[in-house]
């Protein structure tokens, strides 16, 4: 009887993945022929109208990883829609190999773009050599991936490198005496940790005057943050400066001050630095808690639409790579309104 | 602290065999490692201090507290998991994506629709009830699916596992709420004048209130005896499938309690990393405690020793500035030698050795 | 070694952490012998077993096998079965997902491949030639537990062996299956292999072995051929006491006033999931009763529709002339029902628990989840029925698993007996435990029903039924085929009911 049960349950849920399987595409299919039938009469309404909307297919990283990654996802999704012109149909996945299927699935659904923002940087050569053959075009955001460079038309990303630079020569204009900095990075190996890494790090090497008190990954993680800085206060050393790889380490970093009564800010004993300028993090820096928050731009969806429209026209982008322009904010000079347009 | 002092201050010689027979000497001497490695070392490891937060509220500080500390939320989930394990033989392993839920599920309550509301917007025990609701809503889920369908726990639990994290930022609309009242951080840091950090009284607080579920009710001698014995229990008038089910439960409203802690800590939660395996620490925990995790028989003073020896390694480890995505490596080292030290095989040949020397003597 | 034997074993001892488990015991087995090896639990029967087939290693003593000039030694069960020495004990150790084929030559087979053809057909072979109702091609797990005991024969059989050891072969087989084992153990008797035979029945050892070796306290007792031991000596032997006439032990039930009024529970066209065709049955106040019929006929199944082990799927049941619901066993403790299961480590026992636990669960459970029963109070309650019902345990500490498995079933028993029920269902208490305890079962269930208490009482021994019960209920083929009282209650007469046909 049990087996009976089981057995059932099984092919209920088989029935039921078919089921998914074989309507979602139909769905989607006749949704897409419902709009087509709803777009048209449009059209005809207003002459101006692109005849035919250019399809698009997005695959992007899970808008919940981050805060950054949800703005980056609203931002894709605001420009990308059809009053624009465009028919997109969005994939998400934090794996690799999703990924990779998610962009056959869209070769076979002969899109006219491809945007990408890679999970990981290899094993992208096969299927970006199907959609060339395919004649797709290929445009890399946020990410590079490890390719050949004639595979894709263009990528727009962040200049990590660039962000960290920046922040280090912030740092070095508060002309402290001393400079003992607890270092607290992001998933070991991620392109954001590698380019914010790495200029903090040569410096500390090169300058006798700053010292590594402790460099550790939190991946991310508030709560990881919190315990590495923690460890660090129990254990008596001296430090002055937290740089944070993004905003969720420094909050749990200044958690560990604050449990401490360890002053921080402007006028306290130690410099709070984080990234990606979240509202309540630019909120912070903007009531003096934090010092600095540097920018990583995460609305690239107007740069690539540029790009798209110039290859309509058929102009090819000038540059291979495109880096966004990026930006800090330092609690001295931040105002009510930076925190407004660039809080994210 | 003081469960070690009590067995350990009698007399040595017959005290101290009884004790290496009895299941807490596990968690016991894994902890007396640490605490003699450390010693060794830097015995400045077990000072503490008292000094002042920010708001001017004196606190105490050292590793001994960050231990206490941060154990909380382990030992909370430690004990209905210990529970779990006895009475389904299996574990769940979706706690640490239901704490994301239930986290999500408060600051959506203290929040209403805004993100950063000025002040909140419902009362924190409206929240955390809510909260426990719905913990204990998905526990019940989790439940049914290992005690009515007869899913292996792993597998069944594996479906809030996997989705978890998605429920948890679709509540909040994919938004990060903050809530900036002051009184809210309280559960996760200090109450103002009061020295000892909150997570270690709540902590407490759960210790005394399953001390007090396992005296006045059946609940141990039911779970432990479904999962040893499901059949027989069941011609003695227990409802298995009842027990099984209950003990999820109650582990989703140890997952609330965590989960007012985590949030409350930064007053904020990031829905993918928050609580990330935690999972795994409290199965470890619980494991540590000598607990089989093939169910049956438990002892809860262990597990929960069990997850201050698992704090007690982190913390040790961050101290020695050990990579913190290198961690869960150190933590499988011990759980190799856990699971191999509990094998039948290695057990009688340890005894056997033993019994050698003895005679060699 | 003495002419004809084919195993002698020489002073054999083996200690125990403060146990001496065997103390210099000799054993011989001669050729085309069936031996049976005898004593109550813990006398030392198994452990000279392990120490034969190479479980445990001997801390003294010789071992000698036929065609082997030195004393051997045998440090693993492999070495046991390269001597020649092939074991089937009472618990099934093959796999119940393979086949039967792979079953008879797993671990056999020379080289990695198999022949799968050769495999099947020489197994097909021997199965007929034992009368096996089984096909090679067939999963293990899909025989009737009978089938797969009569395989392991089969494939310890066909390893060639000079001495087979039966380890209680017969507990799950029905008479015919017996009847088959014995035939086919004739048959390898008149080939010239030696048989060890242990069994609980006495009624099998009278009937196919010839020798008869009893221990007892680990120390042998002496040898003895069959005829030179009659049943009552060879149990006072076991036992090492002179034995009250067992046959004594029920005062002729007739004598004694039933009680004519309302039964304390009855059933109506009472049928359940585990699929019995609808029976009545009632049981009156100080009456004992019992089932009786082949196993698998469906007595079990009827006392555990009773007591609402099994979904029910028709009928009625009343007490006391009332109607009661009965839907689960929770619904049966609290009308004053107890049950002591037929499986009882599957059932009964709740192994890692103490002897303790073990003896409050059913009044902790009756009692409620928010009463708990002090541990003093569970303390006091576990030694009063230590004592009383004689439990060999360390202490009230030990877990059940630990004890023989006649003490766990007086565990089970005291367990019921503390619920203090008007009504106790006893599914073959007395399998698989020694002459000794079962005598005291059956002496304990009569002294409940003086005291005014109803049993059932279910036993595979129908001398047992016949000494305790004063009606019998008869099954067949899960149907309720007679009821048998006053003088219809005779060994012949059950035989013939329970064969049916009208002979």
């Amino acid at each position: 009887m049990k087996k009976l049960i089981a057995l059932l349950l099984a092919l209920v849920m088989v029935m039921a993945l078919a089921a998914c399987g074989t309507s979602a595409p139909a769905e989607t299919t006749a949704a897409a022929a419902a709009e087509g039938t709803t777009a048209a009469p449009a059209e005809t309404e207003a002459a101006e109208a692109p005849a035919e909307l250019i399809k698009v297919g997005i695959i992007n990283n899970d808008p919940n990883e981050s805060g950054y990654r949800t703005a980056n996802d609203a931002d894709l999704k605001r420009v990308f829609c059809e009053e624009n012109g465009y028919d997109a149909s969005f994939a998400y996945s934090l794996k690799n190999d999703e990924q990779i299927a998610a962009a056959q699935k869209f070769i076979q659904d002969e899109v006219d773009y491809l945007l990408l923002s890679a999970a990981g940087t290899s094993g992208w050569d096969t299927v970006l050599q199907d959609a060339q053959d395919a004649g797709i075009q290929v445009i890399l955001f946020d990410r590079t991936i490890d390719a050949d460079e004639g595979l894709y038309v263009a990528s727009v990303v962040s200049d990590t490198y660039k962000e960290g630079q920046i922040a280090v020569d912030w740092l070095v204009e508060q002309g402290l005496e001393e400079y003992n900095v607890i270092h607290i990075q992001g998933v070991m190996g991620s392109s954001a940790q590698l380019g914010r890494s790495d200029a903090l790090t040569k410096k500390c090497e090169e300058d006798e005057n700053w010292n590594m008190v402790t460099q550790q990954t939190a991946e991310w993680n508030a709560e990881n943050a919190q315990q590495i800085v923690q460890a660090v206060i129990d254990s008596g050393k001296e430090f002055n400066v937290i740089y944070a790889e993004n905003d969720d380490m420094a909050k749990g970093a200044v958690a560990a001050l604050d449990a401490a009564g360890i002053t921080h800010g402007v006028d306290g004993d130690v410099i709070i630095m984080g990234f990606d300028c979240n509202k309540w993090a630019l909120e912070e820096v903007l009531a003096g808690n934090w010092n600095f928050d540097g920018q990583c731009n995460p609305f690239q969806a107007d740069t690539i639409n540029e790009i798209i429209q110039g290859l309509e026209a058929g102009n090819a982008p000038a540059e291979k790579v495109i880096y966004l322009e990026e930006t800090y904010f330092d609690a001295a000079t931040i105002t009510q309104e930076d925190v407004d347009t660039y809080g994210i | 602290m003081t469960k070690l002092e009590t067995p350990t201050k009698k007399t040595l010689g017959t005290r101290m065999k009884e004790l290496v027979r009895q299941q807490i000497f596990i968690p016991i001497a894994a902890l007396l490692i640490l605490v003699v490695f450390n010693l060794i070392v830097d015995p400045s490891f077990f000072a503490i201090t008292l000094g002042q937060n920010n708001n001017g509220d004196p606190v105490l500080s050292g590793y001994l507290i960050t231990i206490l500390n941060n154990a909380s939320e382990l030992v909370i989930l430690a004990i209905g998991m210990t529970l779990v394990t006895s009475a389904s033989g299996g574990q769940d392993i979706s706690v640490g994506a239901t704490i994301a839920i239930a986290g999500s599920v408060m600051l959506r309550v203290l929040c209403g629709d805004q993100v950063r509301p000025e002040t909140m917007q419902a009362p924190i025990i409206v929240a955390f009830l809510a909260g426990c609701v719905v913990a204990m809503l998905f526990g019940a889920f989790n439940g049914t699916l290992v005690a009515y369908f007869k899913i292996q726990p792993m597998v069944a639990t594996l479906i809030m596992f996997t989705a978890g994290r998605s429920i948890a930022a679709w509540i909040n609309n994919n938004t990060l709420p903050i809530v900036n009242d002051p009184v809210f951080a309280y559960f996760g840091n200090f109450i103002p004048g009061i020295p000892i950090p909150t997570p270690v009284f709540i902590a407490i607080a759960c210790m005394i209130v399953i001390a007090l579920v396992l005296k006045f009710t059946t609940l141990g001698l039911y779970t432990q005896s479904v999962g040893i014995n499901s059949h027989s229990s069941r011609l003695n008038g227990i409802d298995p499938a009842f027990v099984k089910f209950l003990t999820y439960v109650i582990l989703g409203l140890c997952v609330a309690v965590a989960a007012l802690i985590k949030v409350s800590r930064i007053s904020t939660i990031n829905y993918s990393v928050i609580a990330k395996d935690i999972e795994m620490d409290a199965i470890l925990a619980v494991a540590l405690g000598g607990n089989a995790l093939s169910g049956g028989k438990f002892n809860m003073a262990a597990s929960i020793l069990g997850a201050y020896v698992i704090q007690f390694l982190t913390t040790t480890l961050y101290k020695f500035n050990v990579a913190s995505d290198a961690l869960p490596a150190y933590k499988a080292v011990v759980v190799i030698i856990l699971v191999v030290m509990s094998a039948p095989v290695v057990r009688e040949k340890l005894s056997k050795l033993w019994k050698a020397r003895k005679e060699a003597k | 070694m003495q002419e004809g034997a084919v195993l002698e074993m020489r002073g054999i001892c083996k200690y125990f952490p403060g146990v001496k488990a065997l103390q210099h015991v000799d054993f011989t087995l001669r050729e085309g012998e069936i031996h049976a090896l005898m004593g109550e639990n813990g006398a030392g029967k198994s452990t000279l077993i392990k120490v034969l087939t190479g479980v445990y290693e001997k801390d003294g003593g010789e071992i000698y096998i036929k065609g082997h000039q030195k004393a051997v030694t045998i440090k693993s069960p492999q070495d046991a079965q390269n001597v020649g020495i092939s074991t089937v004990y009472q618990e099934i150790t093959l796999c119940p997902n393979l086949t039967v084929a792979e079953n008879m030559y797993i671990g056999r087979t020379k080289g990695s491949f198999a022949n799968w053809k050769q495999m099947n057909e020489g197994a097909a072979e021997l199965l007929r030639a034992l009368g096996i109702p089984a096909s090679p091609t067939q999963q293990l797990g899909s025989c009737s537990i009978a089938v797969q005991q009569m395989v392991a024969i089969a494939r310890a059989v066909d390893m060639d062996c000079k001495v087979l050891i039966l380890d209680e072969p017969t507990s799950s087989l029905d008479e015919q299956e017996v009847a088959k084992l014995f035939t086919l153990m004739k048959d390898l008797r008149m080939k010239g292999v030696g048989i060890i035979f242990v069994t609980h029945f006495l009624d099998q050892v009278y009937e196919v072995c010839d020798r008869i070796t009893v221990l007892r306290d680990g120390q042998l007792e002496g040898e003895y051929p069959i005829a030179q031991l009659p049943r009552v000596q060879l149990v006072s032997k076991m036992l090492g006491k002179e034995l009250d006439d067992m046959a004594s032990i029920r005062n002729d039930g007739e004598d004694k006033k039933m009680d004519t009024g309302t039964p304390v529970l009855e059933a109506k066209q009472l049928s359940s999931a585990a699929g019995i065709k609808p029976f009545d049955f009632s049981i009156r106040k100080g009456e004992v009763n019992g089932f009786t019929g082949l196993l698998g006929s469906g007595r079990s199944e009827c006392v555990r529709a009773i007591f609402g082990a099994d979904r029910k799927t028709s009928g009625t049941v009343s007490m006391d002339g009332k109607q009661v619901k009965i839907n689960k066993p929770l619904d049966a403790m609290k009308l004053g029902i107890g049950y002591l299961p037929e499986d009882r480590k599957r059932d009964g026992i709740v192994g890692d628990l103490s002897v303790r636990d073990n003896i409050i669960l059913a009044l902790q459970v009756m009692k409620g989840f928010f009463k708990p029963i002090s541990r003093a109070q569970a303390e006091a309650f576990a030694d009063e029925y230590i004592k009383l019902l004689e439990i060999k345990t360390a202490s009230s500490e030990t877990p059940i698993k630990q004890l023989s498995g006649g003490n766990q079933q007086k565990v089970i028993l005291a367990r019921w007996l503390l619920t203090n029920p008007r009504y106790l269902i006893l599914d073959e208490p007395t399998r698989g435990i020694d002459v000794g305890t079962k005598v005291e079962i059956q002496k304990l269930v009569l002294k409940l029903a003086s005291e005014g208490k109803s049993v059932t009482f279910i036993s595979s021994e129908i001398d047992e039924m016949l000494r305790t019960c004063s009606r019998l209920v008869v099954m067949r083929d899960r149907k309720v085929v007679g009821e048998l009282t006053g003088e219809d209650l005779n060994q012949t007469k059950i035989m013939s009911t329970i064969a049916g046909g009208g002979n």
